[in-house]
């Protein structure tokens, strides 16, 4: 039986993780190529890195960060951040990443989307989605914001999930700008939208901030994976014990593993 | 030294970077007098069956001369269904005919692709499996699938069974991604390797 998957995010600004770390058998509880082996051992499924400075004058030191992660990572490896253009994917998957993340830029260029996936495949193309509730006179509408949720699109974010995977998208990274650092479970309503209106595996982030949160985007938001930064950094939900409970509710796990 | 073999159909670095881990030389190429002088060989690959087309002309008589002298080949993913006789995927083509039987797609009842991490199910000894447990948890990422045949020496179940891992002789094919599959990957390069 196909698991669901548990995927470790490292926030990673100017070569360094920024979210506090609680590894104990770590050296340099900064560095995003230890962190990340280390939610490799602890039993995350993959490992997602965003650069979310993506500036131009810390894209070398994120490709370094990139080249010295992969070289020990043997499960799927995410890159995203700042990437605008095939040459900006390219030196990503040259540097060691299995797939990129692409967002604002996509929403600009969807072909974009195409580009990347002709040369590398669908499967090394993830779409990320941030999407907020919007209340107008009829009801509410999930809204896709850019530009790291600063700017409206005015677009639905079911309709540009669709469009994405018209486009080449192989994953889908949805993210709840309403849930996103609270804590408070993800939005089961926003991924169960997305879910049913594609065919693609579909990531749901935002929220996480207890077992019960995974178990809930699992069954009820029929998620194909879950994605955590600062619980699994904080020591809050180990991810092993996290997968046990899991199991244990009846959602198929890689674990042991 | 191990020649992966370059066919623009995605990115090779992770398999690469697997064999310099595991010790082993290995060099990306495209070129069919490298591949013909190699040890052992790797078509990994993902992407369209139509890809494969680039795997003809001069390189189909590497492969050619590489099979008669018996060179281990492994093919991952594209690779291990460019192995069989065809793929529905592009019915035009021809895959190398080692294995029988032609690549499907997915029954319209499971999501396609199937992405993530699933169980192996041994069905037969294997020299690539050596080591790997019953239900060990590898990646996969694909669109198409290889049916159960007598190479098969894992399967997966996924909207029912599909080959995961096919072996006769010197020739090995492997449906998941390997480079990717942590520690049991990891051991079946290592076997690959030592062959």
């Amino acid at each position: 039986m196909l698991t669901k998957r548990i995927i470790a995010c490292l926030d990673v600004d100017a070569g360094r993780v920024v979210k506090g770390v609680q590894f104990s058998s770590l050296r340099d509880a900064g560095d995003p190529a230890e962190l990340a082996l280390a939610h490799g051992r602890a039993g995350a499924d993959e490992v997602v890195l965003l650069d979310i400075s993506a500036t131009y004058e810390h894209r070398s030191t994120l490709l370094d960060v990139v080249s010295r992660t992969a070289r020990q990572l043997f499960i799927p490896f995410t890159v995203g951040g700042g990437i605008r253009c095939l040459d900006d994917a390219a030196a990503v998957f040259d540097a060691g990443a299995d797939k990129v993340t692409v967002n604002s830029a996509a929403l600009a260029d969807p072909a974009l989307i195409t580009r990347i996936a002709r040369r590398y495949g669908s499967q090394a193309v993830i779409v990320a989605i941030d999407a907020l509730r919007i209340s107008h006179d009829d009801g509410m509408f999930f809204g896709v914001k850019a530009t790291g949720g600063r700017h409206s699109t005015g677009r639905d974010a079911t309709e540009w999930a669709m469009e994405a995977e018209k486009h080449g998208a192989g994953e889908i990274l949805l993210t709840s700008i309403d849930r996103d650092g609270t804590r408070g479970g993800f939005d089961c309503d926003l991924t169960l939208a997305v879910v049913n209106a594609i065919n693609i595996p579909v990531i749901a982030s935002g929220g996480a901030g207890a077992a019960e949160h995974f178990v809930d985007i699992f069954r009820d938001g029929r998620a194909d994976a879950a994605l955590a930064a600062s619980i699994f950094h904080l020591g809050l939900a180990p991810i092993g014990a996290l997968k046990q409970e899991l199991q244990a509710a009846g959602i198929p796990m890689r674990w042991p593993c | 030294m191990i020649a992966i073999v370059d066919y623009q159909a995605g990115n090779l670095a992770s398999v690469r970077k697997a064999f310099d881990h595991l010790g082993h030389e290995s060099a990306i190429t495209a070129d069919a007098e490298a591949i013909v002088r190699a040890d052992k060989i790797v078509v990994p690959g993902v992407g369209n069956f139509e890809a494969t087309t680039a795997l003809g002309g001069p390189l189909q008589e590497a492969f050619a001369r590489a099979i008669d002298r018996e060179i281990p080949l492994l093919g991952i993913c594209l690779g291990m269904q460019w192995m069989f006789e065809s793929s529905q995927e592009a019915p035009q083509l021809r895959g190398l005919g080692l294995f029988a039987g032609e690549c499907e797609k997915f029954p319209a009842e499971v999501k396609s692709p199937h992405v993530g991490w699933n169980r192996l199910q041994l069905r037969s000894a294997s020299r690539l499996l050596h080591g790997l447990p019953e239900g060990s948890f590898v990646y996969f990422t694909h669109s198409y699938r290889a049916p159960v045949v007598e190479a098969t020496v894992a399967s997966c179940a996924y909207g029912g069974s599909f080959s995961a891992a096919v072996e006769r002789g010197q020739l090995f094919g492997v449906q998941f991604h390997p480079e990717k599959s942590g520690t049991a990957g990891l051991q079946l390069l290592r076997n690959f390797c030592e062959l």
